[in-house]
């Protein structure tokens, strides 16, 4: 024994400290060679593939279903449609989000029986031993359906001329208010020098992960148990809501995420594929699997956004903003999904911005369309409200004559008022949103940019510039738990971590977050190698699979960090204290008088009294001589509740040129400062900010769902919808500011979304900058040539 | 019917239906699961591959077009003792990917590019790259790791 201890010991590189490193990502290697498993690539033996026959109607009446000759078909092993399956299910697909006591919940499940209610609903299911055989039988199978009106816009929604689910006597689902004293609203209105009032569509947006859902369900037929690999976001949640909707006890399920694609929330989600894989894996008693092609991506993965936004605004004659009045129209589609509902809600809290507004009031309005399903994506509600506050503080120091930079530096929060209790009732943790105006100002050549757009307007240039200023904030560090209970969310926001010292001193650390793309492995190994004095390299990150990490609350809402981070940090410092307790009985030294630094334990004024970590992790785990009553090994685990959400920000700045006879904008330069608190591993953290900033540039430019007014989806491909290539975008110009969160012990805040809240306001603001002479005050969203051209052509001047 | 073809160095020999796509052949036949698949309109660039010797979408080939021919996918790229090919080191150091989903494509595009045009301008790396698709990088890292790539010749 005492050999291997010694070659521990011996094993005794320098340490340095890695937090605020940009450490190259451990995940790289076996995604860069080919090596890394997505759920597609997965071979199980004896495994059978499922294909969806889908309504080609928005809204249709099932008369009947044929599968007769798709049931005969070569290799078929099954055909199902709805009505088959009634028996198996245990719930229906849920909802974890009921907003209000009497929000509106069609029950659905996962197979439509009677009704398809959007293009692209799942009306049967064939199962069959090749995917090349299911799409055969798919469409072999004969479905009479009669057409009925659609619903496609949330106004014709709310007229309820068409009601979509009989059974609710209504198209709405509900009413929300977030609404703390109307009365100071009323008041600050009535006497206010300058008001506003500005509509805004946030089109559909497709989410567009690279990789396709996907799912695998390999049953153990004699043993009851299911091992379920999903390309999910979340497979601590799925595990449960598997169980209760297909009816297996929770404890005979493992969920496991594999490799997974990207996500942006659009695999946040409980999808009807995947409880109907492990539903036809008990029924079938052989492995199911399905991978969704990207059609299907399109119409049957949710859509994000989806809402009409009005906002209002009162403000003083010096431009200082009194108050914010918002009411939003908000597009579910044809049922809810996992939280479809309280996307809103999400955004709620955000559309006073980062402003000192004392008083607030917002509605939302929910109603159910025949058209794909909305739920979380790529900042699920904050960039909603950021671009309505954001283009409206614009259009208010238009109206007034101030400059966009002035407008912002009058209403700022101020540095020294945090936390801020805010006017929605939520408390911002900590926020100075001067500085990084100030730096991206700088970056941009603000007062250049303004020198060069007179000089444009003098020589009559078919060239306009545009300027846009987007200081935005968000919500992150999703949530306390008691906060979540006050929305009426069923689940809590904790996350759990488990810190585990191997008995050669090599570290296990396992997560509840579920990475898909975000790098945890890295960033969590800086943390805890910098705590307890080893290599990053000394560390295995474990995660994702419910049975090596069994609790978790997974990953979305740019929360991993933030919680699944602090648990990590706290797990650590639990196990550092109980490495400290047999450090201190092994020196035979008071625990108080033991101090540990770089890995080593020692007695504080006695350094040569000292034992490293390695030695400690093997006393351990020999348990030949720890204390009395302690339990050999050392480990330690932490569920992590937040006290408060953490509130990031910054400032973006676009500059377009838009050619007035062609209608054409092109991005010139684009400008972000963010501060997400204290950065772990600011490569990671840029490379989130730069996608989240291209999807917001892609939303004001380019990406849009359309569907026709009979509710067919027109972008069902990637080759209708356009999902920018690097041949649309620009490099960024990247800077950032540091205002930790005092709400963790890391000061850390969040990044994964903050680039798309901030970004699409930007970009509109300098379109209507460079526009302003010809008259346009708004345009709709993507800003195409078409749009851009017609606003001119359209202007008076 | 049988096709047969080099890939990654080694000799494939399989019988597959005439509808057989080359990614399909690559997956399915060969068990190379690291070219993906992302889309079924060409669009996304994530089967990427080197066939005989330039950059190609694996979904727009019959594998019987391939039949005889010589294939790279992301699993022939680094050497056997495991040293990465300089793309794929130039993606690692300059954070060129996240998920990973669109990274083999991307690499295989990338070094397809450098093979015509070996010192290219940033212009020319974003049009050159034009037909793959990533949701999670915004380009700006893929762009940096090709341009390194390239310095580095």
């Amino acid at each position: 024994m005492t050999d291997i201890l010694d070659s521990v010991l011996a094993d005794d590189a320098p340490f340095h400290g890695t937090v605020g490193q940009p450490l190259k990502r451990k995940e790289d290697p076996k995604l860069l060679t080919g090596e890394g498993k997505f759920t597609d690539d997965i071979v199980v033996a004896g495994s059978v593939q499922m294909g969806f026959v889908r309504s080609p109607y928005a809204h249709a009446r099932i008369r009947s279903i044929d599968t007769s000759d798709a049931a005969k078909a070569p290799g078929v092993v099954a055909v199902f449609t709805g009505a088959d399956l009634v028996g198996e299910w245990a719930g229906a697909m849920p909802c974890a989000w009921p907003v209000t006591a009497d929000m509106k919940n069609p029950a659905h499940y996962p197979l439509a029986v009677g009704t398809a209610t959007y293009c692209g609903d799942a009306v049967a299911v064939v199962v069959a031993e090749t995917k090349a055989q299911a799409a055969d039988a798919v469409a072999m199978v004969v479905v009479d359906y009669e057409e009925l009106s659609a619903v496609v816009g949330v106004k014709d929604a709310l007229s309820d001329r068409v009601v979509i689910h009989p059974e609710l006597g209504t198209n709405q689902s509900y009413v929300w208010d977030l609404k703390p004293d109307e009365d100071k609203v009323n008041a600050a209105f009535a006497s206010a020098a300058h008001t506003v009032k500005c509509e805004y569509v946030q089109q559909r947006l497709i989410p567009a992960a690279m990789e396709p859902r996907g799912v695998l369900v390999v049953p153990q037929p004699f043993g009851g148990e299911f091992v379920v690999y999903s390309s999910t976001q979340i497979p601590h949640i799925l595990k449960v809501m598997l169980g209760l909707t297909v009816g297996i006890p929770e404890q005979k399920l493992r969920v496991i995420a594999p490799a997974v694609g990207g996500g942006f929330g659009s695999k946040l989600n409980v999808y009807a594929e995947e409880v109907l894989a492990l539903a036809l894996a008990r029924k079938l008693r052989r492995p199911v699997r399905w991978t969704e092609t990207r059609t299907e991506n399109t119409q049957a993965t949710i859509h994000g956004r989806g809402q009409e936004q009005v906002i209002e605004l009162a403000a003083d004659a010096e431009g200082k903003i009194t108050a914010v009045r918002v009411q939003i129209l908000a597009d579910m589609g044809a049922y809810l999904q996992l939280v479809t509902p309280g996307v809103p809600l999400l955004g709620s809290f955000l559309y006073t911005g980062v402003y000192a507004v004392p008083a607030f009031s917002f509605r939302c309005t929910a109603v159910f369309t025949n058209l794909t399903p909305t739920d979380a994506y790529r900042g699920a509600g904050r960039p909603e409200a950021s671009y309505a506050i954001e283009r409206a503080v614009d259009t208010l120091a238009a109206q007034i004559g101030l400059d966009p930079a002035e407008i912002r530096r009058r209403n700022f929060i101020p540095a020294d008022a945090f936390p801020y209790p805010s006017a929605s009732g939520l408390v911002f943790d900590s926020g100075n949103y001067e500085p990084a105006l100030a730096k991206a100002l700088a970056h941009a050549d603000y007062d250049g940019l303004r020198a060069k757009q007179v000089a444009e307007k003098a020589s009559k240039s078919t060239i306009r510039t545009g300027v846009g200023i987007s200081s935005y904030f968000e919500i992150c560090g999703l949530a306390p738990s008691r906060a979540l209970a006050s929305l009426n969310y069923s689940a809590g926001g904790w996350e759990a971590a488990t810190v585990r010292v191997l008995p050669t001193c090599k570290v296990q650390v396992i997560s509840g977050a579920t990475p898909h793309g975000q790098g945890h492995e890295t960033t969590w190994s800086q943390i805890v190698a910098d705590k307890l004095g080893i290599s990053p390299d000394d560390i295995e990150v474990l995660h994702s699979d419910t049975a090596i990490s069994p609790l978790g609350l997974d990953t979305y809402g740019s929360r991993s960090l933030a919680v699944g981070g602090t648990a990590i940090w706290i797990a650590t410092d639990k196990v550092i204290a109980k490495a400290k307790a047999i450090a201190a009985h092994q020196l035979e030294a008071a625990d108080d008088d033991v101090e540990f630094a770089a890995g080593v334990f020692s007695v504080k004024g006695s350094p040569d009294r000292a034992l490293p970590l390695a030695a400690i992790a093997f006393g351990a785990f020999t348990a030949h001589n720890l204390p009395d009553g302690m339990e050999p090994n050392l480990e330690a685990h932490c569920t992590w509740d937040p006290p408060n959400f953490t509130f990031p920000f910054g400032t973006h700045i676009a500059i377009v040129e838009i050619d007035t006879e062609t209608g054409r904008t092109t991005l010139k330069k684009y400008v972000c400062v963010d501060d997400c608190g204290n950065q772990i591993n600011p490569l990671i953290v840029q490379g989130q900010i730069h996608g989240g900033v291209i999807q917001g540039i892609a939303q004001a430019l380019f990406e849009g769902v359309e569907y026709d007014d009979k509710g067919n989806l027109l972008t069902s491909t990637l080759a209708d919808y356009l999902v920018p290539s690097a041949a649309d975008v620009p490099s960024l110009i990247t800077d950032h500011t540091v205002t930790p969160s005092p709400v963790n012990p890391m000061g850390v805040k969040g990044a994964g979304e903050a680039g798309t809240i901030g970004s699409a306001p930007a970009v509109m603001n300098a379109i209507v900058d460079a526009l302003r002479d010809f008259g346009v005050n708004d345009l709709l969203m993507p800003a195409t040539p078409q749009r851009v051209w017609q606003a001119i052509s359209h202007s008076a001047n | 019917m049988k096709i047969s073809m080099q890939v990654n160095g080694a000799a494939q020999s399989h019988d597959v239906e005439p509808r057989t796509l080359l990614v399909q052949y690559i997956r399915e036949s060969c068990g190379l699961t690291g070219t993906n698949i992302g889309c079924d309109t060409s669009s996304c660039g994530a089967c990427t591959i080197h066939l005989d010797g330039e950059s190609a979408k694996s979904c727009t080939i019959l594998a019987a077009q391939a039949d005889g021919g010589t294939v790279t996918t992301i699993e022939g790229m680094a050497s056997a003792d495991g040293t990465l090919h300089p793309m794929q080191e130039a993606f690692r150091l300059n954070h060129g990917l996240q998920c990973g989903y669109c990274t083999p494509g991307m690499v295989m595009a990338a070094t397809g590019l450098l093979k015509e045009i070996p010192h290219p301008t940033e212009e020319e790396v974003r049009l050159g790259l034009e037909g793959n698709l990533c949701r999670c990088t915004g380009y700006h890292n893929i762009v940096k790791a090709v341009l390194a790539a390239a310095e580095q010749g």
